[in-house]
């Protein structure tokens, strides 16, 4: 690629990728056949290619140190840079589907890795559909907290087997969340909201936060502040409805 | 010009998917066999030395479409039998009357019965995992129709198998994006199976069968499977390692002798394990015969045992089937219909026996198969089949399987021209 180009699509007064020649459709079919790589298995998930300065060589992943935050449907990444600094020590990735939008979020890490040496090594994105293959990059309880931010709303009945958290898929996410990691929603379409309530409410692998727990969790803050979507909400001046959840072992399936 | 290519390529897939292998199934102490082909069951009784008659409330035809699923349970009480017509049939194998017909929203895939014979789980083509709460069905008495529960569920693909662990207490089940799942069977499945044990990740392809080898030193059982890659893979349940691969159509030297390797032409269709012997015979796509292959619990390795052909006819099973109380391997060719020709429902059946001792396995002659003449005339439709159509069958069911089972890939200049036949597009037209 001439480097023209490249810098064409970088801000000048930022050093950070414009968001405006990264557009891309607003929705992706999770359902057709996907055809980009993904891991066989987590071992495989080469981790110095996404933190390079933490595992500079890939037979270097000694295993102890893995991703343990998880932003599906991270779109532009906006929350995940807030975490990166926040958690300083902690890996974490964006999953989301469109590749363009990834492509960007690709940049901003890179941009912002450049801009302030040191800081976001910890953070990565990932082209993936992850309500096929998270068990493909994730092994079991290996999460402590997993974001799903305004996701895609999918109102027809016949559609909402596409959502993202429903009561199988959350089967899944109890599988790759360790006890006591904790799983964050929010939306600003109320009906939507309701159903990732009702869902976590009736699935016996999961808790509600208490007020208390939910004040004192500085990541709940983030939720509405810190994506690209949440700020576009509050400048219309619209409503959210968050549910956050604690991961537990229940009482009648300790096997 | 291109369009209209297009439309052809979609519609002579769409004549393929409709093919069904022919399926068999052996009752554990092989009372009786079963052959489905197409929407035809057919079972004969090997006590009575009879076609065995079955009956069914809801009148004849059973099914109104392709069988795809049919089993025994392990305690050979329970027969089921499901497909495309999205019915799922119980039957009692005391009485061969149909016990419970169960309505799916979707076409089944796949079916498996609880080890204590009380839970019925089938899987649909959306990929979600059903149950039907069963006891107390035996003999006479018929449950009438049951509502399914959803058990658990694969993100949108389809599940070719499902499998009890042998002390019952997993239900597995293998998916076309190459996973197995496994998950806690419940106390109570009705109000679903959510805590999972673990996945087993390391097919590259669609995993088509599994099977547990039982061994006294691992009650628990190591799990075999099958796949779209050309492999046949061993695996700890518990924890989803992987422990051994065998590249079986390689070994079996079918990649060399067709020179250059055709892609995707030797998936693993079946396989299935013997009790004591811990061998598995393996079914391959273009392969006459099978493979078996034995497996050493302690070192957790697999290796070629032999390669059993069968001579005299192009014989390539389309599913097996095993009775561990004779030792016999019952195998069976067919589809149900040839797209080119106006052939009827086609089922070959061929039985090895002395699979399970140190001996070299026989095949054995149409006269020597136990039920003899009359077993065949029952299960194959006639006594004798035109061998001239074997081989046109089992490449229609290669595709067929190729079709439903592998992704499609389009070039990329192919994918623009694609996009202007989307359904959604055409109603606005």
């Amino acid at each position: 690629m001439p480097e023209t180009e490249v810098k064409a699509t970088i801000s000048k007064s930022t050093g950070l990728p414009r968001k405006r020649f990264y557009r891309a459709r607003a929705h992706s079919n999770p359902l057709s056949d996907s055809h980009f790589p993904v891991p066989i298995s987590p071992s495989q998930f080469d981790y110095s290619l996404h933190y390079p300065q933490i595992f500079p060589s890939s037979d270097q992943a000694d295993g102890s140190r893995k991703i343990q935050f998880a932003d599906i449907g991270c779109g532009f990444g906006g929350l995940l840079i807030s975490l990166s600094t926040l958690f300083p020590e902690t890996l974490m990735i964006g999953m989301e589907l469109r590749d363009k939008v990834t492509e960007y979020v690709k940049e901003r890490i890179l941009s912002l890795r450049v801009a302030n040496p040191g800081q976001y090594q910890n953070v990565s994105v990932v082209r993936t559909n992850s309500m096929k293959y998270i068990p493909n990059y994730f092994e079991k309880a290996q999460l402590t907290k997993m974001f799903f931010l305004f996701p895609d709303p999918h109102f027809k009945e016949k559609n909402h087997r596409r959502r993202v958290i429903s009561p199988f898929l959350l089967d899944e996410y109890a599988y790759v969340l360790k006890a006591g990691g904790i799983i964050y929603t929010i939306t600003d379409v109320e009906e939507l909201g309701d159903w990732m309530k009702s869902c976590l409410e009736n699935h016996p692998m999961f808790e509600a936060l208490t007020e208390k727990e939910l004040e004192a969790d500085p990541v709940v803050k983030l939720l509405s502040s810190a994506t690209e979507e949440g700020q576009k909400v509050a400048r219309n001046g619209g409503q959210t409805f968050q549910a956050v959840f604690r991961r537990i072992v229940p009482s009648d399936q300790t096997s | 010009m291109e369009e209209a290519e297009a439309e052809a390529e979609v519609e002579s897939n769409r004549d393929n998917v409709e093919v069904a292998p022919a399926l068999i199934a052996v009752h554990p102490e092989q009372i009786s066999v079963a052959v489905a082909v197409g929407p035809d069951l057919r079972v004969f009784d090997l006590l009575a030395g009879s076609a065995a008659s079955l009956v069914d409330e809801c009148g004849a035809p059973f099914h109104k479409d392709s069988i795809r699923a049919i089993r025994f349970g392990s305690r050979g009480k329970l027969f089921v039998s499901a497909g495309d017509d999205k019915t799922v049939k119980i039957w009692s194998t005391e009485s061969w009357r149909c016990v419970c017909t169960v309505s799916s929203e979707k076409r089944v895939s796949a079916v498996a019965i609880s080890e204590d014979g009380c839970h019925v789980c089938f899987a649909d083509k959306f990929g979600v995992v059903w149950v039907v709460d069963v006891a107390g069905s035996h003999g006479h008495v018929t449950l009438g129709d049951r509502k399914p529960t959803p058990l658990l569920s694969h993100y949108c693909s389809i599940i070719p198998s499902l499998e009890f662990s042998p002390d019952g207490r997993f239900i597995l089940s293998a998916d076309r994006d190459s996973k197995i799942r496994v998950t806690n069977f419940p106390k109570k499945p009705l109000n679903g199976a959510h805590e999972i044990r673990s996945f087993c990740l390391g097919h590259t392809e669609f995993v088509s069968c599994l099977a547990f080898v039982h061994a006294r030193e691992c009650p628990q059982g190591l799990l075999v499977s099958g796949s779209g890659d050309s492999t046949v893979r061993l695996w700890d349940i518990s924890s989803g390692a992987l422990l051994d691969t065998c590249e079986v159509a390689a070994k079996a030297g079918l990649l060399e002798s067709n020179g250059e390797a055709e892609e995707h032409g030797h998936a693993v269709t079946d396989l299935c394990t013997t009790i004591s012997g811990l061998l598995i015979a393996v079914a391959i796509q273009s392969l006459q015969g099978i493979v078996l292959l034995s497996c050493d619990v302690s070192a957790q390795t697999l290796s070629v045992s032999k390669v059993v052909s069968i001579a005299g006819e192009a014989f390539v099973p389309t599913c097996l089937g095993f009775s561990p109380a004779e030792g016999m391997l019952w195998m069976v060719t067919g589809v149900s219909s040839l797209p080119a020709c106006n052939y009827p429902p086609l089922a070959r059946v061929r039985v090895i026996s002395s699979i399970d001792a140190e001996q070299e396995p026989v095949v054995l002659g149409d006269d020597e198969i136990p039920g003899g003449e009359k077993l065949l005339e029952t299960l194959q439709g006639s006594a004798s089949v035109d061998e001239s159509a074997f081989l046109a069958a089992a490449e229609a069911v290669k595709t067929a399987m190729r079709n439903l089972l592998i992704k499609k890939q389009y070039p990329a200049d192919n994918r623009e021209s694609r996009k202007k036949t989307r359904n959604d597009r055409k109603l606005k037209m």
